[in-house]
């Protein structure tokens, strides 16, 4: 070192700079790959079901309506670094055992749709905390937790709903318990909420030559709107920030004086608040609760549609999770009926339904796989400095 | 007399049955920069993280002694509570998180907030970023440094020296900040980089800030430090002032023993030997590190040196011809082609590379150090398997074995090759990195600052080992230095990579000045003005 260059101290001449990368299709390809495979089977699946267009519009929009918000209540977690959040049936359960409570005070209507959405959130809140502890207990490992979360609580919800209802919390509706006056019915009706929140404002299309207009429920999609905003805006504030430090590096947030667990916590909360809210809303929209079923499957379903949205379990968006959404409940309604026009068996079809959706997180996940591998070999400047935490410099 | 900013009394501690410290005291006066020296493995690290609050300190039950802050007693236990008594720490390993921009790494749950609806009914959790206000902080923060770097870059793929500073910043952006604790900070940093530091840390200690720095480079600590504590094997054997202090002082008692400096007592000529590694045209798409288009040709059985200025593209070359950062260019080795972005076919052709970023190269925290030293050789090369039936499984005998041989060799400081890499210090794992390297007995050995984060002792004993490897077993090195007596010490030629491009070759006893021209351009710039 020449005493020249001591007095000069360029710790560098090249000024580093954000590079602007040139548009290429074949990576655009690559990183979509998922969401695209399922476009292909969609419109595959659509062609060969037979079904008209306005009628497959109508049935798209109704279940976009009604599953969009389960599925953006995956998002928190994801960016927390928690993964896919299986723990969301017991918001499902949340939002199912406030319907119980309005049913049983014969509420109806909007109001009574209120006063559902009201009191599920303290129980969510409950749940959620509890959930969130769990998960804490077991960091790294919280989807599989999840998911025997899930099996456990279904064990005491059925308790509850079988042994204590009637018996040990008092029911006043006669029609809502089996007829030894213990324990819940098989299907619950709230016919009084059915459309509670959709028929708020609903947008008609006509459509020249086809019978059924197209029925756009436009509050719900405002409610939705607003939950979009919502998790926007979460994600811009330090809470959100907190949750993508945590996300990244547990160790590193820690040490930067966040309270991991806590924020872990929250993230969780908020998720299982809005899980039992998107149930609230789901269910108004199908008139009767299927009080032993309804949940079961909240978690995997929201679950393969965020999947195939293109998120993974390390990160998502409300653009993924609304994709994702569309796509999945558009191969929903076309697979068994062109499993169906396709082998000319009727079972075929139920087969292929079962296939949808255990079979897309499957093939998601697969994908997921391949493109993380595919991102290794052309090694990417993120692949290189992938996050390890800890180690040494 | 002033009352001490930090004074540590009595510490000590235990990592599961095994004492690191044994009742070590402390004190550090106001605006004071006191250095702390010791071999790898001394308990330098951990001291640090008790004063800081670590989670690693209380999840392994504690210590014993007394911390004191402006002459009160304080018990911290948790980073943030250190943060409030005006502690700020680097720490040896990065604490930065990848996905983030420079700016929200440096305001890291500092975030500047405003008040918005949502705020003030749900507290101020909900408070919206400014980021307007937070880039202005960064950017003041990183010019305190006079480092010129976008501060909306995110972290992942900035070069390690850079990292650094952002680290760095973030703890000067801290306006509390009156204790600064820097673990090994210019380890990552290049001589002129280092030198910034250091006159950085300068300016903050007459501004009153105390600084407690850790490096292994021990004309720093003369350069800079008032006072210097040297810890060996958990215990205090030295206190002393900087000025009475010499380097082999020094080096004498951190070690216990003497220590010579490495050299080589006989060279290779270069001449009339052919060449093993022939570069052409080499590209690499390294963020702060490029390099545009260099040839060079690796004599076989010769140790070349690459040097050169931070951000010119010197650790590069190693990086891309590994197939670590997107390249193109050719590369070819004994006449054949290597493919280039293939690590695979880089390992597979008889190269191996101990990477200047120890993430970089994958140590697996988690895993003991016997199998990190094995398994990228059992991956690439199916070594260390048996095969029972038709399954081929792990031989644990002989990874153990051969991990055995590798600590004795290296002297890596562990409790036994089944130790996790984790618990290592960092000197320690970086000596795992190197055998994870030689034990794929490669035909070309890439090293990129080999001795970075490496106590003086340790240095020696790998520069021998690479001087031995390449006599004994006639491995080709080339090793990537930002320290040129290091590099003159075991090289053959040296060669000085300037804007990514090569600037020239020069042999070891060349002058500090044709260095000085080659590093800093002044030849091309000749060049140019002559043409
Ligand atoms: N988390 C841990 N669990 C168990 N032992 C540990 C842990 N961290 C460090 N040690 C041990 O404590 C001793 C001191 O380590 P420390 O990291 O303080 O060394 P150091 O002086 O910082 O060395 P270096 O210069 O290599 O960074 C070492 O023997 C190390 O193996
Ligand atoms: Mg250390």
């Amino acid at each position: 070192m020449t005493e020249q260059q001591k007095n000069t101290l360029p710790v560098t001449e090249t000024r580093l700079e954000r590079k602007k990368e040139p548009f290429d299709p074949g990576y655009f390809l690559r990183k979509n790959v998922v969401p695209i495979f399922f476009l292909v089977l969609c419109i595959i699946g659509g062609y060969y079901s037979g079904l008209s267009l306005p009628f497959l519009a109508n049935e798209i929009i109704t279940r976009m309506a009604r599953n969009s918000f389960l599925v953006i209540s995956l998002i928190i977690p994801i960016l927390a670094g928690m993964g896919l959040n299986f723990g969301i049936v017991l918001g499902a359960m949340a939002g199912q055992f406030a319907y119980v409570v309005t049913v049983n005070w014969e509420m109806a209507g909007l109001s009574g749709f209120l006063m559902t959405c009201i009191l599920s959130v303290p129980l969510a809140i409950v749940f959620g905390w509890l959930t969130g502890r769990l998960f804490n207990r077991a960091k790294g490992k919280e989807m599989i937790s999840g998911i025997i979360l899930g099996f456990f609580a279904n064990g005491l919800y059925q308790l509850v709903c079988l042994f204590f209802m009637g018996r040990i919390i008092p029911i006043r509706v006669p029609s809502m318990l089996l007829s030894t006056g213990v324990g819940l019915r098989n299907t619950l009706d709230i016919k009084a909420m059915h459309y509670a929140l959709d028929n708020i404002w609903k947008v008609r299309i006509k459509i020249p030559g086809f019978v059924f207009p197209i029925m756009i429920p436009m509050a719900t999609i405002a409610v939705i709107v607003v939950l979009c905003l919502f998790i926007r805006f979460i994600v811009k504030t330090k809470l959100g920030q907190e949750f993508r430090a945590v996300g990244q590096d547990r160790h590193i947030a820690e040490v930067a004086g966040i309270k991991v667990d806590r924020v872990r916590i929250i993230a969780i909360i908020f998720s299982t608040v809005l899980a039992g809210l998107g149930q609230v809303i789901f269910l108004q929209n199908l008139g009767n609760i299927n009080t032993y079923g309804s949940h079961v499957q909240v978690g995997t379903f929201a679950v393969a549609a965020i999947l195939i949205g293109g998120a993974s379990v390390k990160k998502a968006t409300i653009s993924q999770a609304l994709l994702g959404t569309l796509l999945f409940h558009t191969l929903f309604i076309v697979s068994p009926l062109a499993g169906k026009n396709l082998v000319g068996d009727a079972m075929i079809g139920e087969y292929f339904r079962v296939f949808v959706t255990y079979g897309v997180i499957g093939i998601a996940l697969a994908l997921h796989a391949w493109q993380s591998l595919q991102q290794r070999k052309t090694v990417t400047v993120e692949a290189a400095s992938e996050p390890v935490s800890g180690g040494g410099k | 007399m002033v009352v001490a900013r930090l004074e540590m009394r009595g510490i000590s501690k235990e990592y599961f049955g095994n004492k690191v410290l044994k009742s070590v005291n402390l004190s550090v006066a106001p605006g004071e920069i006191h250095a702390l020296v010791g071999e790898n493995g001394a308990g330098k690290s951990t001291l640090m993280n008790i004063l800081f609050g670590m989670p690693v300190i209380r999840n392994t039950g504690g210590f014993e002694g007394k911390v004191f802050i402006d002459g009160k007693a304080v018990d911290i236990t948790s980073p943030e509570e250190a943060m409030a008594h005006g502690i700020g720490m680097v720490h040896q390993e990065f604490m930065l998180l990848p996905g983030f921009t420079v700016t929200e790494n440096i305001k890291l749950n500092r975030e500047i907030t405003r008040p918005n609806f949502a705020s003030r009914f749900f507290g101020e959790k909900l408070e919206t970023l400014d980021f307007y206000r937070m880039r202005e902080d960064a950017k003041k923060a990183l010019r305190r440094m006079e480092l010129d770097l976008d501060e909306m870059l995110p972290v992942a793929g900035l070069p390690v020296g850079f990292m650094q500073f952002v680290e760095i910043a973030r703890e000067l952006d801290k306006e509390t900040l009156n204790l600064l604790i820097l673990d090994e900070p210019t380890a990552v940093l290049t001589e002129s980089e280092a030198e910034t530091l250091l006159q950085v840390m300068k300016r903050l200690s007459s501004q009153g800030i105390s600084i407690l720095f850790i490096t292994h480079r021990l004309n720093e600590v003369l350069q800079v430090a008032d006072n210097i504590t040297v810890l060996r094997d958990g215990e205090v054997v030295a206190e002393l002032e900087s000025r009475k202090a010499t380097v082999d002082q020094l080096a004498e008692l951190m070690v216990g023993r003497k220590i010579e400096v490495t050299s080589r007592s006989e060279r290779h000529s270069t001449e009339n030997v052919k060449p093993v590694l022939s570069i052409r045209d080499l590209h690499v798409d390294m963020p702060g590190e490029s390099v545009h288009g260099v040839s060079l040709d690796v004599m076989k059985g010769e140790i070349l040196g690459i040097g050169g200025l931070a951000g010119h593209g010197k650790i590069g070359i190693a990086n891309g011809i590994m197939g670590l950062f997107p390249s193109r260019g050719s590369v070819y080795m004994d006449g054949k082609e290597v493919r280039l972005n293939s690590p695979i076919s880089a390992l597979n052709s008889g190269m191996a590379f101990v990477s200047e970023d120890r993430r970089g190269t994958g140590l697996l925290l988690e895993e003991s150090i016997e199998l990190n030293i094995a398994v990228q050789a059992m991956q690439s090369q199916d070594k260390f398997l048996k095969k029972i039936i038709l399954l081929r499984i792990a031989d644990m005998k002989a990874i153990r074995e051969h991990a055995q041989k590798m600590i004795k060799e290296l002297d890596i400081r562990c409790t036994g090759p089944d130790q996790l890499t984790r618990r290592l210090s960092g000197g320690n794992q970086q000596k795992v990195c190197i055998a994870k390297a030689l034990t794929l007995e490669p035909s070309i050995l890439f090293v990129s600052e080999p001795t970075r984060g490496i106590d003086v002792g340790a240095k020696k004993i790998v520069l021998d080992l690479l001087v031995r490897l390449n006599q004994e077993l006639g491995v080709t090195i080339v090793m990537t230095s930002s320290e040129l007596a290091e590099l003159r010490s075991i090289c053959d030629r040296i060669a000085i990579i300037y804007k990514g491009r090569l600037e020239g070759i020069l042999p070891i006893d060349a002058s500090d000045r044709d260095f000085g021209l080659l590093m800093a351009g002044e030849l091309s710039y000749h060049r140019k003005e002559a043409s």
